[in-house]
C-alpha cells in the first residue's frame, strides 16, 4: 500500500492569526461591556375615579423629602443636606413610636412613625428638578432601608442579607418594607 | 576548536507565530463572552448619574429601554437641544410610549409578562418633569416595574 503514504500537502496556517484579529476587531467594535444595573422602583396603578381614595396616613407617619428645582432638601419641613438623608431616614424608619416593634432600636419619639409597617416616605419633587439629584435622593432612601434590613438579619440570622434564604429575605423584608410613595412633580 | 560552527550571518533566529492564532481567539472568545451586542445607535447623550444601592437587570429578554437625553450634537438642527425621548432607533413624543410598551409587551411570552422590566436610560441633566412625564405614561401603559438605570459609584462626589 505505498499509495497511504503519499504526503498530504500542508495547508498554511500563516493568514489564521489575521482572521482571527479581524473578528476580535469586530466584536470590540460592535458589542458593549456595561451591565445594566440601576435602582429598581414600582410604579402605583392609575387610581380608579369611581373608588374612593383611601384615608390618608397620619401626619406622624408620613416622612416628607421635597426637592426643589435648585436640587436643595427639605426634610420634614428643615433644610437637609444629601449627606443627612440616610441617618435622617434611618431614625424616622427604626422610630417605633408605639413600642409595637420589638427589633426596632429607635428613639420611641412619639412625634415621628408608629412602626416601619406604618411608615410611609412621600417624595415630592419639582418638574426642574435634576434627574441625577432625584436618583441621589432615591438611593439615599433605598440605602436605609437596605442598612436596617442588613442590621436586622445581622441580629436575628447571623449574616448579611444578601446571604440568607428565599424565605428568610422575605421575612426580613417584610419587617422593614420599601415604603415610597411619590406625588406628581409640580413647581414648588 | 571547530566544533562549535558559527550560524551564518549572526542574525537572531525568527520566533515562532504558531501560536499566534491561538492567542488571538483566546481573546476573541473572552470578548465574546463578556460583552453584549449593541442593540440600538444611541441618539441623545447619555451620561447616567451614579449611585451605590443598585440591583442587577437579571433577565435582558424582559428588559426594555427608554432612552432620554439630550440629542447628540450631529441631530441637534433637526430636533433642538431639549432632551428627548429615544424609543429603538429614532426620537419619540411622549405619547407613543404607550404604543411602544403594548407592542414590546405581546413580543413576550405570556407567562412572563408580569415580570416585564422598562429601563430608563436617562442622562443626568435631565430634568424631572421629563421623567415624571414618561413615569405617568407607563402607568397609564400598565408597566409598572421599572429601573433607573445606573453606574455605579459614589453619590456625593459633586
Amino acid at each position: 500500500m505505498a499509495r497511504s503514504k503519499r504526503d498530504v500537502p500542508e495547508i498554511n496556517a500563516g493568514s489564521m492569526a489575521d482572521i482571527a484579529f479581524l473578528l476580535l476587531i469586530f466584536f470590540l467594535v460592535t458589542t458593549t461591556m456595561d451591565v445594566d444595573s440601576g435602582i429598581s422602583a414600582k410604579l402605583p396603578p392609575i387610581m380608579d375615579q369611581n373608588v374612593p381614595p383611601p384615608p390618608p396616613a397620619r401626619k406622624r407617619n408620613l416622612f416628607e423629602v421635597l426637592v426643589n428645582s435648585n436640587d436643595q432638601l427639605l426634610v420634614e419641613g428643615d433644610y437637609a443636606e444629601i449627606e443627612d438623608l440616610r441617618r435622617l431616614t434611618r431614625d424616622f424608619l427604626d422610630n417605633n413610636g408605639k413600642g409595637t416593634c420589638d427589633y426596632c432600636q429607635g428613639k420611641k419619639d412619639p412625634s415621628s412613625s408608629d412602626s416601619p409597617q406604618k411608615a410611609i416616605i412621600s417624595l415630592q419633587n419639582d418638574r426642574r428638578t435634576s434627574y441625577k439629584m432625584y436618583v441621589a435622593v432615591q438611593n439615599e432612601l433605598v440605602a436605609a432601608i437596605n442598612e436596617l434590613r442588613n442590621d436586622l438579619s445581622e441580629r436575628r440570622f447571623g449574616s448579611s442579607y444578601e446571604e440568607l434564604t428565599k424565605d428568610q429575605k422575605k421575612e426580613i423584608a417584610a419587617d422593614y418594607p420599601q415604603k415610597i410613595s411619590e406625588a406628581e412633580p409640580l413647581n414648588l | 576548536m571547530g566544533k562549535f560552527k558559527k550560524s551564518s550571518g549572526g542574525g537572531t533566529p525568527a520566533i515562532s507565530t504558531a501560536s499566534l492564532p491561538d492567542i488571538v481567539f483566546m481573546l476573541l472568545f473572552f470578548f465574546m463572552v463578556t460583552t453584549v451586542m449593541r442593540e440600538v445607535t444611541l441618539l441623545v447623550e447619555n451620561n447616567k448619574p451614579f449611585a451605590t444601592e443598585i440591583k442587577k437587570l437579571e433577565k435582558k429578554s424582559l428588559v426594555t429601554y427608554l432612552y432620554v437625553g439630550k440629542p447628540k450634537k450631529k441631530f441637534q438642527s433637526v430636533v433642538g437641544t431639549e432632551p428627548r425621548i429615544q424609543l429603538n432607533d429614532s426620537f419619540a413624543r411622549l405619547q407613543e410610549i404607550k404604543p411602544f410598551i403594548i407592542e414590546e409587551r405581546t413580543a413576550i411570552n405570556e407567562a412572563e409578562r408580569p415580570l416585564m422590566t422598562v429601563s430608563i436610560k436617562a442622562d443626568e441633566n435631565v430634568r424631572m418633569g421629563l421623567v415624571g412625564d414618561i413615569k405617568q405614561e407607563l402607568r397609564k401603559a400598565e408597566a409598572l416595574k421599572i429601573n433607573y438605570s445606573t453606574k455605579k459609584g459614589e453619590v456625593f462626589d459633586r
